[in-house]
């Protein structure tokens, strides 16, 4: 066993070992600002095993995008809406808990079987290395130039979706009476399809 | 690049990590009861599923790497619906004041 063969398998275990550690606290501690920066701790340990794989550009795209943008969004939400609401218990809570569990073990049986029972055709091709953000470029500008130029429409959507659902209506008189109104009152008052009509 | 580097550590087992991943974001799917907790599993399961394309794609697809292509294209899918589903949520969050995934049920029969 040479050193390099020891450091990527030392690497790899404490990857392996955060990422599953993160996720598994992301989804169990009950504080979900814990849970956040537990979950920028997961997508830096799969940017790590995507620098194991020889993905340079693609663990510097998830660097930027997920740790950078993606979780960095999820916090501001947690502080937008972070209010302290104690749930009130849902009969039969526990027993849904173990039966998802139960299902979500079989799920993983399953994929274990499939990744350990298939016959992969390795050793594959010679993995390209240092020259795959060339062959990224190839072909993003090549045979996937139409999922590309899609996927900038896509965010184009998504960026007017999400301001157009994020932000406040400003309407400042009211539609019947010409009034006018408080935003308060539209928000709260005058939507009644919206608020809770659940008895307490 | 030396060949025989990238396979001290066997492919299995990177998509054993990735079944682990999954099968916690399902659980975290179905059982969080804080709607930005569900949008966080979302991603655990995006993530893992980048895992396996960036795993077949070193080890099985190493000189035209799709798999990287399709990690890039899902990770911008990622950001988008990271975008829109927060921006539900803090919609949803102003009609509903509150996060508690089981009191959004208007729609449910």
């Amino acid at each position: 066993m040479t050193i390099a063969s020891t450091t990527q398998l030392i690497c790899f275990v404490v990857l392996a070992a955060t990422l599953v550690l993160g996720s598994l606290g992301v989804v169990l501690l009950p504080n979900i600002v814990y849970s956040a920066f537990l979950l920028g701790g997961v997508f830096l340990s799969v940017a790590g095993l995507y620098l194991m794989l020889n993905a340079s550009f693609v663990a510097a795209a998830q660097v930027l995008v997920y740790v950078g943008a993606v979780n960095v969004l999820i916090l501001f939400a947690i502080m937008l809406v972070n209010k302290k609401e104690n749930l009130e218990a849902i009969p039969g809570l526990a027993l849904r808990r173990v039966l998802s569990g139960a299902v979500c073990a079989g799920l993983f049986a399953l994929l274990i079987r499939v990744a350990f029972v298939t016959p992969w055709p390795l050793p594959g091709p010679e993995p390209v290395g240092e020259d795959a953000t060339i062959r990224i470029g190839e072909h993003l500008f090549s045979d996937y130039l139409l999922p590309f130029e899609l996927a900038s429409v896509l965010l184009l959507i998504a960026m007017i979706g999400a301001i157009v659902l994020a932000r406040r209506d400003v309407i400042s008189s009211d539609i019947a009476t010409g009034d006018p109104v408080d935003q308060g009152l539209i928000e709260k008052e005058r939507t009644p399809l919206l608020l809770d009509r659940t008895p307490r | 690049m030396d060949s025989n580097i990238s396979s001290t550590i066997p492919l299995e087992a990177y998509l054993a990590l990735a079944a682990v991943l999954f099968c916690t974001g399902v659980w975290g799917l179905i059982n969080s009861r804080n709607a930005v907790r569900v949008l966080m599993s979302i991603e655990l399961m995006l993530n893992a599923v980048n895992i396996n394309l960036m795993a077949f794609s070193n080890y099985l697809d190493g000189q035209l790497i799709r798999g990287q292509v399709f990690t890039i294209f899902v990770i911008t899918v990622a950001a988008a619906e990271a975008a829109v589903g927060l921006a539900i949520l803090l919609s949803l969050y102003r009609n509903r004041e509150t996060v508690d995934m089981e009191r959004f049920n208007l729609l449910r029969w």
